[in-house]
């Protein structure tokens, strides 16, 4: 049994409100907890498997060029070295998230500095590491541009509405300036990582993966497969943060070896390859330009950016995505550059767009505050716009209001104009600051089988991901409320393509998607039972474990009746997220402490208020948002990529010298989920949150530092020598 | 990481022996060696592991007043930054240890291990950057590529690496001894003395000879005072010093009767200027005094674009050390 939706339509009948069992949105531990933090979850590389042999990624340390010879003997002869694979089908760089087709190919055409070009297998780890650093080779290397300051671009993107220049010139107040942000790392804790068995003509790989039936897809296109004879698990995923949307290059060479060899191969990415080639968030020049009246009404805004990437790649930092419709304003201005450069494949990286989109927006906002002489939460309040600024769709709900307003209260937010330097502690001066959070919401195609079996419990399947998320306990949550089961007689299995097709984990599509598709297998499930009872399914309420009607009621068991019943739910978005405009909101407000000595910066207490429809599960969507605050902390003070201006290699390839934050930067978080039914989102009434917490707050800690002590930074991150150089000596 | 042989040296003398051939290292507690060996930046023939050797005590050396503290080669940053006595009577070795890496390297780390640990320049760690300290000759990849984290005094055209420890920044301060045996002899050097300058030899950090092994280092009779240890740095723990110093200060009569400081994430040593207790001693604290200090101590200081930044950093963190030691209001 199937049910496809389609949904073309807002759905306001908000079912899972009248279901009864009353798990949905309750904050219920992760069925899988336990084992993760005793350690016998089991990951990609941790497999055993009889007869694997190790493969190790030999890289090439030139920024543009092509390998022109590999000496397999250079390397054989060495203890336990079995083979040196460069087939053509080995990929240089990963796959963009949602390609579903091979990436760049061959490798030996290097397009960044450490990009893979072979790999060593052997008997041993040790062995094969040290052979790949010995493997000669010969190859042409040739200049190529580095500095995206210094190359033409393309435009990516661009939408002009009125005359943004002549509103400037007439505004009674304006700010136009210019930010800059550098690159991001993923930074996930487990290394990308594959381990490819090939039997029988079918090939079976336990991977690292975000996005299993894209990734499934990546990897047949590569090496030249059906996609029926391509098995991907990753049942557990140490954190992917968009560098495992796509299919990267240890899973190619992995499988590869395997079919090669004919026995099973693992290849583990060391932690400086991980830096080196997964994707990398584009850095970005951000011009910000906002016109507004004499109350701080927006007459104009501009955003134009530029970012870079390979040449070859589609993809382009989505830094106005938020943008076209945070703020009102009918002189527009949005445009997206792209500078081609050879730096390391630019990609999805933990909320692209908004992450370093809204940060600048919100710190140009804050600016704008201050010179019209308001509260800067009063200046966002009088910006909300009634409809999308630029197509007119209505919101589908947005919740940045009662963000702005039930955030300040809970932050303790004093509502007056920021005057910096008000408070000083000793040796640090303390200010707070704030910021809107804007995150585009997106759904996509998913399946989900969800089984009824004879004992009454249900299981829930589909390939969708876990990436530390919490996707096992909300798809058994939407499963729970509709079949009325207590959360433990629901078994969910996920990280397999031999399940139902789900979204995957990316982009925050995942709870609404995934979960959409778990709801409509209920639905089908649900209406089975309704037959078998005669009634309409309107009619009939699950609840632990016994259907009730008018009539009467009736165990669950006893109406399965020894047999299970499966059903599949398939869900499709359709016009009801293009008519209307669908996005995520929520507010920061930060406080902050900043030494007036050395600028350091330290975060005192932060604030996140976040309205992303229906709550799953309180705990897993509060996690998450504190993911996303303590990802702003990086973004904002910590986090760049630094590339050599000779060779143009990544120099900062450890998380020893690529600061994302530590425990002790890391203060007491609040997080406000705030109630809300989004109709148009999915059927489930929820939106996406995996990203929302990180979309602007960068700017609330920024905010806080001009407080504070009145220095205004324009680059990220706001390391203690920029603060330092902004700083007023007096 | 290449094969290697591993030993377990049992003596002393045995383990000097051995690392008198110039492919052996000693292994201590190897927080930063075995990370080296497998980015093929250290690639010894043998490793000796000096584990089990008994250089892991703490224990008063003399008596009285001129009672100082012994810490054993093999004492872990942890026992030794708990230690009774350090924390009474050597807190700046105590604050200094506890601002460097984490909870659990600290738990591995040990005394002579931490003093000769290698520089965390990106180039050194990266074998296929030229680095005239892991490759003599192959030249410096960082005086024309990135160098944030790297020195501003006492830098050679040759290289521009720091010491990245704090452990030592702190001995040097309290000007403390590095005791060192060899099979058939011991010597005794300053910590002041133990690192030294890049020059034309980079690729030595400091002035062990082969077949040398640290066993203790130890400190002078306590001398009281303020002991201050003030590390500055882009996030608040497991993050190398931009810039640190280490300080003991006395004062009688609102003058100077003692400035003992040190400064780390500035030069290839921990760097001490015996001239900037000079000019303090004796004189009233002042920021005008101050500054004349930071002048003494940046007099010949060079930024190489990066990491300019570090000498008006270096010079607002010394006033900010002696404006907590001395009540001078800024």
């Amino acid at each position: 049994m199937t049910v496809h939706l389609k949904q073309d339509a807002p759905d306001e009948r908000n079912v899972l409100d009248f279901t009864g069992q009353s798990v949905i949105g309750e904050p219920l531990s992760r069925p899988e907890g336990l084992l993760k933090v005793t350690g016998t979850a089991t990951y990609a590389a941790e497999y055993e498997v009889d007869g694997c042999c190790e493969g190790v990624l030999v890289t090439l340390p030139v920024v543009r060029g092509e390998v022109t010879a590999i000496d397999e003997a250079s390397v054989l002869s060495m203890p336990g070295v079995i083979a040196v694979l460069s087939d053509e089908r080995m990929t240089g760089r990963p796959a963009q998230g949602m390609a579903g087709e091979a990436p760049f190919q061959p490798a030996k055409d290097v397009c960044y500095w450490g990009q893979p070009v072979a790999l060593v297998v052997a008997e041993t780890f040790e062995q094969a590491r040290d052979a790949a650093k010995h493997v000669a080779m010969d190859w042409r290397s040739e200049q190529a541009p580095l500095d995206p300051a210094a190359v033409e671009t393309e435009e990516s993107e661009s939408t002009r509405q009125g005359d943004l220049a002549h509103a400037m010139a007439e505004a009674a107040h304006s700010v136009d300036v210019v930010f800059t942000t550098e690159g991001h790392a993923s930074a996930a804790m487990e290394p990308h990582a594959a381990l490819a068995q090939w039997e029988d003509g079918k090939l079976t790989v336990h991977a690292s993966l975000q996005m299993l039936k894209f990734n499934r897809a990546e990897l047949a296109d590569s090496i030249g497969l059906e996609e029926e004879q391509v098995r991907l698990l990753s049942p557990y995923v140490g954190g992917g943060f968009g560098s495992k949307l796509g299919v990267s290059q240890e899973v190619v060479a992995a499988s590869l070896a395997a079919m090669h060899l004919g026995r099973p191969v693992r290849v583990v990415m060391s932690r400086q390859q991980v830096f080196q080639t997964v994707e990398r968030r584009s850095e970005t020049h951000q011009r910000i330009r906002l016109a507004a009246d004499a109350e701080g009404r927006l007459t104009g805004f501009g955003h134009e950016a530029r970012v870079s990437n390979l040449p070859g790649e589609s993809f382009a930092e989505p830094v106005l995505q938020s943008s076209h419709f945070l703020y009102a304003g009918e002189n527009r201005l949005l445009r997206l550059e792209v500078a081609r450069i050879h730096r390391m494949t630019a990609g999805s990286v933990r909320a692209p767009g908004e992450a370093v989109g809204v940060q600048t927006v919100e710190q140009a906002m804050d600016m704008l505050a201050e010179k019209v002489g308001i509260d800067p939460v009063e200046l966002r309040l009088r910006n909300i716009p009634d409809k999308h600024p630029a197509n007119g769709k209505p919101f589908s709900s947005r919740k940045l209001a009662e963000a702005l307003r039930e955030g300040a209260t809970a932050f303790g937010w004093e509502p007056r104009p920021r005057t910096p330097r008000h408070t000083r502690e000793g040796e640090w001066w303390i200010g707070t600051g704030m910021a809107s959070a804007a995150r585009v919401h997106s759904v996509v195609e998913a399946k989900a089988r969800v089984t009824l079996r004879p004992g009454g419990t249900a299981l829930v399947e589909t390939d969708m991901t876990d990436i530390g998320t919490g996707s096992y306990a909300i798809l058994g949550q939407v499963a729970g409320e509709m079949l009325g089961l207590v959360p433990d007689d629901i078994e969910v299995r996920l990280g397999d393509t031999d399940l139902p097709p789900g979204s995957g984990s990316g982009g925050s599509v995942g709870a609404a998607s995934c979960g959409s598709a778990v709801f409509l297998a209920c639905q089908g499930l649900r209406k089975e039972l309704a037959e078998r009872l005669g009634i309409a399914p309107e009619s009939l309420t699950l609840k632990d474990g016994f259907a009730r009607w008018s009539g009467g009621q009736k165990a669950l068991t006893e109406l399965l009746n020894q047999e299970p019943i499966e059903c599949t739910g398939h869900f499709e978005p359709g016009a009801s997220t293009e008519d209307m405009a669908v996005s995520s909101f929520g507010a920061f407000f930060a406080e902050v402490a900043v030494n007036r000595w050395t600028g350091e910066t330290r975060v005192r207490r932060m604030t996140g208020a976040f309205g992303f429809g229906r709550v799953l599960n309180a705990r897993t969507a509060r996690s998450q948002c504190l993911g996303g605050l303590t990802w702003c902390i990086g973004n904002a003070l910590t986090e760049s990529l630094l590339f050599d201006p000779v060779d143009g290699h990544l120099v900062n390839c450890d998380l020893a010298e690529y600061h994302v934050p530590v425990n002790r930067d890391v203060p007491d978080l609040e997080v406000l989920l705030l109630e809300e039914r989004d109709a148009a989102a999915s059927p489930i009434q929820a939106k996406g949150v995996g990203e929302l917490g990180l979309c602007g707050g960068a700017a609330a800690i920024a905010n806080a530092i001009h407080d504070a002590c009145g220095a205004r930074v324009f680059a990220y991150p706001m390391t203690p020598d920029r603060v330092l150089a902004a700083m007023p000596e007096t | 990481m290449r094969p290697f042989d591993y030993q377990r040296a049992e003596r002393l003398t045995h383990a000097a022996q051995l690392t008198a051939d110039a492919d052996t290292l000693a292994l201590a507690g190897g927080t930063n060696l075995i990370d080296l060996m497998k980015l093929q930046v250290e690639t010894p023939q043998t490793l000796v592991d000096i584990g089990r050797l008994s250089l892991g005590e703490i224990a008063d050396e003399g008596a009285g007043k001129a009672r100082g503290l012994r810490i054993g080669a093999l004492a872990t940053n942890t026992a030794t930054a708990a230690h009774p006595r350090v924390r009474a009577d050597y807190p700046v070795l105590a604050r200094g240890i506890l601002a460097g890496a984490t909870q659990q390297l600290r738990n591995k780390a040990t005394t002579g291990g931490n003093l000769c640990q290698r520089t965390r320049c990106y180039y050194f760690t990266n074998i296929d950057q030229p680095c005239n300290k892991r490759e003599p000759g192959s030249g410096c990849g960082a005086i024309k590529g990135i160098a944030r984290i790297h020195a501003v005094l006492g830098t050679s055209p040759h290289c521009i690496a720091t010491y990245p420890g704090d452990m030592a920044v702190a001995m040097a301060a309290l000007d403390a001894t590095v005791e060192i045996a060899s099979e058939n002899s011991s010597r005794s050097v300053p910590v002041r003395g133990f690192h030294r300058l890049p020059g034309d030899t980079p690729e030595r950090d400091n002035v062990l000879e082969p077949g040398e092994i640290i066993t203790a280092v130890t400190l002078p009779a306590p001398v009281g005072g303020i002991h201050l240890y003030r590390k500055v740095r882009e996030r608040s723990s497991y993050a190398f010093a931009l810039c640190s110093v280490a300080a003991v200060i006395a004062l009688e009569d609102n003058r100077f009767t003692r400035a003992d400081l040190a400064f780390g994430g500035l030069a290839h040593k921990p760097w001490h200027d015996p001239r900037i207790a000079d000019l303090l001693i004796g004189n009233e604290p002042s920021l005008a005094l101050f500054d004349k200090a930071a002048d003494l101590l940046l007099e010949d200081a060079q930024g190489y674009g990066e990491n300019d930044f570090k000498i008006p950093l270096a010079r607002r963190t010394l006033a900010a050390v002696l404006c907590e030691a001395t009540g001078v209001e800024p």
